[in-house]
């Protein structure tokens, strides 16, 4: 078993997760220090958002062990939620609620955390607090799912895929806020398709495929040890380390 | 009542009084169809009573018999025409002028069999028969006994019932799709408190709700209110609520909006037409009777004639009032158990 356990935001061994006949996530274990931006890589269909609802306690495992700030969630799913900030994959936040009482709504959950003046500011919409969500950007509204995130003032923030779909002035907007939220000592875990993303914001990222972690480490390492073939002209990326692991093919969902 | 509560309740009447259509429904509708009705069907008793006559030998002098009586309105119809005018209500019965005349009607149908008798008494009287005797006639109007009077309850009860149900469901089903239910129970939000905030949301809307048609009722379309205003509000409380249990039930499970309307019209079906809203519930057979007076609507609709037209107390109603609070407690329990929140 692993030592130090407090010093472990995240850890799960064996977590298996099936659905029919698809074996979603296959015997997956990972540890994330506090502290730390980890990052869950691969392409659709690999896991990566059953394995994170998973660690968020909104799927049951079919196998395996899950410890979220040294607790778990069958035994201690009350104390660990107020203490957990989570952006889901698309959704989609009540339309006809401005911003300002969409955070009121999700502050009101927690007992301690931020007021809606400071969430407004920590991700830039002090603008837009009397806005109707349906009527902000694809940009605007993920900062409002990240403050929803930040209203309890967790301890770790699950994101997944928090910056699909948007334009890059909103993608360094956001990373901004996530580079803010690290440097006041908060944990993350998210997922993402973006490599230049990954290496940007991880500590250490693990590439998920079919269900299992096929490669773990900082960015740094995996770019100079796997397959990463650094050419004349340039530098090899992540993304050259994402092609060579998972394969150049098109994977549908 | 916890700071989330408040939010959730908040946030549900927001998004309610920000959908124009939901409050067309809730408001504006059970006024049309009351006005509708109330046009459609004015009050019996003084309408004569209309007679259709075929042509042939002796059509003169029937026609200036039943000209004669004032309770019967004459109109000459051709052969062709007999079935539709009769199938139609357009005339309750045909006078064929031959010597004596032969009647035309349906005598399952009580309007037909009247219409005969008021034809055949003043066809005789025509034809010189003495009356035996003249009966003293005491015309009563006792109020609240239009059918409009009975309706308006009828139609508030309706209205209680689908905008609950409507409201509800939809919301909740949006609310799933969107996956706006996953991002709550994500978060440290009780589950329950989500369930009680769209009951407490209900509570605030009730009042306009039934007030409105209420007033219209009473104030344009004459209708008397006999009973108090706080067993009226009670009624109201409890069959309102009363459907939001049910309403919760039915969105407990359903993914998509088709699937939550499908359920929605199943459920509420037999009560649009069984519980008494546009007729009485004594049309349907015996053997039906236990079914239909075990349904929420009926005991909401009786509960309502019972306080606003006769203006029976609560203790009167205690019976449909019980039946109501089970109806609203035992499928909010349910509710909780089975909802699907992911």
């Amino acid at each position: 078993m692993l030592s130090s356990e407090s010093q472990l935001a995240v850890r799960c061994e064996g977590l298996t997760r099936r659905y029919g006949d698809v074996v979603a996530v296959n015997g997956l274990s990972l540890a994330v220090a506090r502290g730390e931006c980890f990052g869950l890589l691969g392409p659709n269909g690999a896991g990566k958002t059953t394995t994170i609802e998973i660690l968020e306690g909104l799927l049951t495992p079919d196998a395996g062990d899950v410890e979220v700030l040294g607790l778990r969630w069958r035994t201690d799913g009350a104390a660990l939620r107020q203490r957990l900030g989570i952006q889901l994959q698309e959704t989609r936040l009540a339309e006809k609620l401005t911003v300002e009482e969409t955070l009121r709504l999700f502050r009101a959950f927690y007992h301690r955390g931020r007021s809606v003046d400071e969430l407004v500011r920590v991700v830039e919409l002090e603008g837009k607090r009397a806005s109707w969500v349906g009527k902000l950007s694809g940009g605007q509204r993920q900062r409002l799912a990240v403050a929803c995130a930040l209203a309890g003032a967790p301890d770790l923030l699950f994101l997944d895929e928090p910056t699909t779909g948007l334009d890059p002035q909103s993608r360094r907007q956001l990373w901004g806020v996530l580079e803010r939220f690290r440097a006041d000592g908060g944990t993350i875990v998210l997922t993402t398709h973006y490599m230049d993303e990954a290496e940007s914001l991880c500590d250490r990222v693990a590439v998920i495929d079919h269900g299992r972690i096929i490669a773990q480490g900082r960015p740094k390492d995996l770019i100079e040890t796997l397959g990463a073939p650094t050419v004349v002209t340039r530098h090899g990326t992540l993304e050259d380390v994402f092609m060579a692991l998972t394969g150049r093919h098109l994977r549908d969902e | 009542m916890s700071n989330a509560l408040v939010q959730l309740t908040l946030a549900r009447l927001r998004e309610w009084v920000r959908e124009p259509e939901a409050l067309f429904w809730a408001f504006v509708f059970p006024i049309i169809i009351s006005v509708i009705l109330a046009v459609a069907f004015p009050s019996r008793g003084v309408r004569p009573v209309p007679v259709g006559l075929t042509a042939g030998p002796g059509a003169g002098a029937v026609r200036a018999a039943l000209r004669a009586a004032a309770d019967i309105s004459l109109r000459e119809l051709r052969p062709e025409d007999e079935a539709r005018a009769l199938r139609e209500g357009e005339v309750y019965v045909i006078v064929v002028p031959t010597r004596p005349p032969t009647y035309r009607f349906d005598p399952s149908r009580e309007e037909s069999r009247a219409a005969r008798l008021l034809v055949d008494r003043a066809l005789k009287r025509a034809d010189g028969r003495p009356e035996p005797w003249t009966a003293h006639e005491e015309p009563v109007v006792v109020p609240g006994s239009r059918y409009v009077d009975w309706l308006i309850p009828g139609i508030i009860g309706l209205n209680v019932m689908s905008t609950g149900m409507w409201g509800i469901g939809f919301s909740v089903v949006q609310a799933r799709l969107r996956k706006i239910l996953k991002r709550l129970v994500a978060s440290p939000m009780r589950k329950r408190d989500y369930l009680l905030a769209q009951m407490f949301g209900r509570i605030v809307f009730l009042g306009p709700e039934v007030a409105i048609p209420l007033v219209f009722g009473a104030t344009v379309l004459g209708m008397p209110i006999n009973g108090s205003v706080a067993a009226i509000a009670v009624v109201s409380l409890v069959g309102g609520l009363s459907f939001t249990g049910l309403g919760l039930l039915t969105a407990s499970r359903p993914q998509t909006l088709e699937a939550i309307s499908g359920i929605l019209n199943l459920t509420m079906l037999p009560m649009w037409v069984a519980s008494g809203v546009f007729f009485s519930t004594t049309n349907f057979p015996d053997a039906l009777q236990p079914i239909i007076q075990a349904l929420p609507l009926t005991a909401l609709n009786d509960a309502f004639r019972a306080v606003i037209l006769e203006g029976a107390t609560l203790g009167t109603v205690a019976g449909e009032l019980l039946l109501l609070v089970v109806w609203g407690a035992v499928p909010f329990a349910i509710a909780l158990r089975v909802f699907r929140w992911v």
